[in-house]
């Protein structure tokens, strides 16, 4: 049996919504999905999954305040603590069962909402080893980078080529909130955040939602509907002491491809791989879950986006959507996001920014600071 | 299990424990601040509230008249219609005579507190809110009641603009 | 779709404050359930975790930071969340990790650590209200069991007596649980009748207050029971989820019929047409009296408005007709809300093989059905077990 994406349905990322609120931003991207497959949730779908964090919502228990406006009331329903991809391998997995025929996976960031931002994000940090200590939560991802940058013996100039990359993919991908021309010197040259990561480094917090429909090969049939295929699909976690990690390379994204590519029968990556949609919430992110997922050795990643490999027109396109450092961090709905874009391309549905005869994509996350925890999914064109 | 296991893990600790310093702790207070956005359907009850008015939505599709209105039907799942004023009287649906407050602390003074369902919504459509004008004996499902309005100087454009649900009286409805 | 069974189960004690971390709870009722089946980390594929409000533990992402406790060190590990409903959900998450093939061996582990909240648990739930409808009243969460009690008790003309007859049989089964924190042999129904009143028609002993603890279940699919031989096992034949609207004021509460709702699911799957003949026993989720009784009607076990007779003429105790909380449930053994799994899907587990010693039901059991439910009054889980 096989199991498809016959659905997406996104708004568009903005740095605030304030004629929202979350419900009906939330309603607007179920709708379009639902357009989009044609279907009517409260009499197709038997599963619904959604992809939420308390902390970034400001409520105790999220999963309340998620039914109606997905169509879920009264329905099977459910909260994974997770990202949207790991959301997808749960609908994988239910449809794989035989209980379930279709699933809808829902994430979205309503971060405007959210007034102290980083405070949300340094609640997440060890209570005993790491808060005491008082820092920016970032300060993590400012040594993470230092030590990849080292580890790997990749240049910065690699980060600003990530950077000017990305944000300018972002100006053909009318979802994006930050798209921007941005030259690879302006990257070197905006402010010190958390050495070595520059201002332009950190992708800016944005709003936004992303429903995906899935289904399985036979209800798609019955519904006409021609799926992007998930061929594979993994994920996993690694330590979740800051301690007790490798720093240089992301081996939850590793793990989490074996088991994808394996799945999907993938043998060499690069190979049989057209393009992907990672994770760049910061800019070495991208380079070193390249690295991590098969795309490069570790330390090419960096000469790799320079010579322009990684470019929207390269030999292996990454991040044709704008990536996060493009679109902006809707940190849940990132993943989601990524295999919403990877999908539109399989599709042929991804406009301006249409790469052209792509077959077999990846889309992979990352739970954000201070995790190391995330998925890969590995998705085909049809039939 | 039970036959077979006999360790079973865990360390009691007394209140006395911590107060006395004998547990090592480590405090920490987040800094969780949130404001929502109300959104379309909420901004404009609120606005309501402050003209001492109930405002429901109403789906076409079902019949239903909303409230607390919502800019979707979550039954037909599709936009809601239109928007419509309800009564400010209704039914008490079930309620509660409360000796706690918000922090489970004890109140010698009890809130009365419970669920109305509004007229002109549609059945059972309601919500919670405190009763007054009544004692913890006289409250029982199923009686008549009234909003009782802050005056208008007082309102803010919350569900606090009401001080409390009272008896309907003669003539009122 | 897979067969899966349980094959292992363990739990920690359930006590006010525990001393162990949230990380720690969970790595003994882990280590506790790898051992009771034989098993080892190693012979894991995936792991689940089921935990309640972040909140409590005081960490934001708290699934993360317990996931080395937890055995999900390198290996793929979700955590799910739904409310209260987690205690038996996340067993359903971990069964389709088995039922679709991806993996042979789950673990699931659910943990609360509702001690290091301060002042009191009880102010996270502050945050579970909506923020324009409900916080400005400064609601406290016994309210709305209080008022759902009352809509029960008054639509059915139910007696406070028969309600808590519910507390009574639970506390008193509880004896029998080597973690019981609120076991009582001696308690009567004027004991919970002459409790203090907290919100009314809610006494002190109609509740089950805040605990620590943390339980763990291993799945297994059959093929790798049969390969390994493994004789302590129950089946998963059944299992249902259901979340009503978050309009809780616009429901009538006097029936759960997201509870209905799921277990019709579970029962449709585990081929179950005539419950109340079919089912030997039950679990269903005890965080205060009268909900044993509400669910026990969502569950389709009893008429609307019959449970509280049941209870009345002894048909769930222990040597009843139909069992119900023989492990004393959330009022006898505590609420470490995720966490009851341990007396959720672990009973059901102990009991269709055998090992639930002193509170093993003396007749012969073959289905039983858990339940949790969780939320705004909103969420039901259900999970139907065979031996």
């Amino acid at each position: 049996m096989r199991v498809g994406i016959i659905g997406i349905g996104m708004t568009a990322f903005r740095p605030s919504t304030p004629e929202y609120n979350w419900k009906e931003l939330m309603f607007e991207a179920a709708s379009r999905a639902y357009a989009d497959a044609a279907i009517n949730p409260r009499e197709d779908v038997d599963s619904f999954i959604t992809c939420a964090e308390d902390y970034y919502e400001g409520f105790g228990i999220f999963d309340e305040f998620v039914p109606d406006q997905l169509g879920a009331a009264l329905r099977p329903t459910c909260t994974v603590s997770g990202d949207g991809l790991q959301g997808l391998a749960n609908a994988y997995m239910q449809i794989r069962t035989g209980l379930i025929d279709v699933a809808v996976v829902e994430a979205h960031s309503k971060a405007s909402d959210v007034v102290t931002l980083d405070g949300v994000i340094e609640h997440a940090l060890d209570p005993i080893w790491n808060k005491p200590l008082g820092a920016h939560p970032f300060v993590v991802a400012g040594l993470e980078a230092d030590a990849y940058l080292r580890g790997t013996r990749t240049s910065p100039k690699a980060l600003a080529a990530v950077v000017a990359k990305n944000r300018g993919n972002g100006l053909r991908n009318p979802l994006a909130a930050y798209g921007a021309a941005v030259d690879a010197d302006q990257a070197m040259r905006s402010e010190e955040r958390f050495a070595p990561l520059r201002a332009l480094d950190i992708s800016n917090p944005a709003d936004g939602c992303v429903v995906l429909v899935v289904a399985s090969d036979r209800a798609a049939k019955k519904l006409r509907a021609n799926p992007v295929w998930i061929r594979g699909i993994g994920w996993a976690s690694d330590s979740p002491s800051l301690e007790t990690r490798d720093w240089t390379g992301a081996t939850y994204a590793r793990i989490a491809a074996d088991m994808a590519y394996r799945l999907a029968k993938v043998r060499r990556p690069l190979t049989d791989i057209d393009f992907a949609e990672v994770d760049d919430r910061f800019s070495y992110k991208e380079l070193q879950h390249l690295e991590s997922l098969g795309f490069a050795k570790k330390g090419e990643a960096g000469t790799k986006v320079l010579r322009g490999d990684y470019d929207a027109d390269g030999r292996f396109p990454v991040n044709v959507s704008g990536g996060s450092l493009g679109c902006g961090n809707v940190f849940e709905a990132t993943g989601l996001h990524r295999a919403a874009e990877v999908a539109l391309q399989l599709r042929g549905d991804a406009g301006v920014r249409q790469v052209d005869g792509v077959r077999l994509g990846v889309a992979q996350s990352w739970r954000f600071i201070p995790s190391a925890t995330g998925a890969v999914a590995v998705l085909g064109a049809g039939p | 299990m039970t036959a077979r296991i006999s360790r079973w893990p865990g360390i009691e600790l007394r209140a006395a424990d911590l107060i006395e310093g004998k547990v090592t702790q480590t405090r920490f207070r987040p800094d969780a601040k949130y404001a929502w956005s109300a959104g379309e359907a909420m901004s404009r009850f609120l606005e309501e509230l402050q003209n001492g008015r109930f405002i429901a939505r109403t789906c076409h599709k079902c019949e239903r008249i909303l409230f607390p209105p919502r800019m979707f039907c979550e039954e037909c799942f599709r936009p809601t219609d239109a928007w419509t004023f309800i009564h400010d009287t209704g039914t008490i649906e079930t309620f509660s005579v409360s000796y706690l407050d918000t922090d489970a602390k004890r109140i010698t003074e009890p809130i009365l507190v419970g669920v109305v369902s509004l007229d002109g919504a549609s059945p059972k459509m309601g919500m919670m809110h405190y009763f007054g004008g009544m004692t913890k004996d006289e409250i029982r499902i199923g009686m008549p009641v009234k909003a009782e309005w802050k005056p208008p100087g007082d309102r803010r454009g919350s569900v606090l603009d009401i001080l409390y649900f009272r008896p309907l009286r003669e003539g009122e409805r | 779709m897979t067969k899966v069974g349980v094959i292992g189960a363990g739990m920690t004690l359930f006590r006010r404050r525990l001393q162990e971390t949230g990380k720690e709870m969970c790595f003994e009722a882990t280590k506790m359930a790898l051992d009771s089946a034989g098993l080892t980390r190693a012979d894991v594929d995936m792991v689940v975790c089921g935990t309640a409000p972040d909140a409590f533990d005081g960490v934001a992402m708290k699934g993360e930071y317990l996931l080395d406790g937890a055995g999900g060190y390198r290996k793929p590990y979700t955590r799910v969340f739904t409310g209260g409903g987690t205690g038996v959900f996340s067993t359903i998450a971990g069964w389709w990790h088995v039922a679709s093939g991806l993996a042979d061996v789950v673990l699931v582990v659910n943990e609360e650590k509702m001690s290091s909240c301060q002042p009191h648990p009880q102010s996270v739930f502050a945050n579970i209200w909506d923020p324009i409808l409900d916080r400005p009243l400064k609601p406290n969460l016994v309210w709305i069991f209080a008022m759902e009690m009352n809509r029960y008790m008054t639509v059915y003309g139910v007696k406070k007596e028969d309600i808590a007859r519910v507390a009574v049989k639970n506390k008193r089964n509880a004896v029998g649980h080597p973690c019981a924190q609120l076991a009582d042999p001696n308690i009567t129904v004027d004991d919970v009748l002459n409790s203090e009143v907290m919100a009314w028609p809610v006494q002190r002993l109609d509740i089950s207050p805040p605990s620590d603890g943390a339980s763990a279940v291993i799945l297994a699919s059959e093929d790798f029971i049969r390969k390994r031989h493994i004789k302590d096992r129950a089946w998963i034949s059944g299992v249902g989820w259901c979340i009503d609207s978050t309009m809780w004021t616009d429901r009538d509460l006097v029936f759960p019929e997201y509870v209905a709702r799921a277990a019709k699911h579970a029962y449709k799957m585990a081929k179950i047409d005539e419950p109340r003949r079919q089912i030997d026993f039950a679990e269903p989720y005890d965080p205060f009296d009268y909900k044993e009784l509400h669910h026990l009607e969502g569950l389709l076990l009893a008429d609307k408005g019959e449970a509280p007779l049941l209870t009345r003429e002894g048909v769930t105790e222990r040597d009843g007709k139909l069992p119900v909380c023989p492990s004393g449930g959330l009022l006898g053994v505590g609420n470490p809300i995720a966490a009851t799994m341990g007396m959720k899907i672990g009973e059901l587990f102990w009991q269709l093989t055998g090992q639930a010693g002193k509170r093993q039901i003396p007749h012969e059991v073959h289905t039983g059905v858990s339940q949790a439910w969780g939320d705004l009054m909103q969420y039901g889980s259900v999970v139907v077990m065979k031996g």
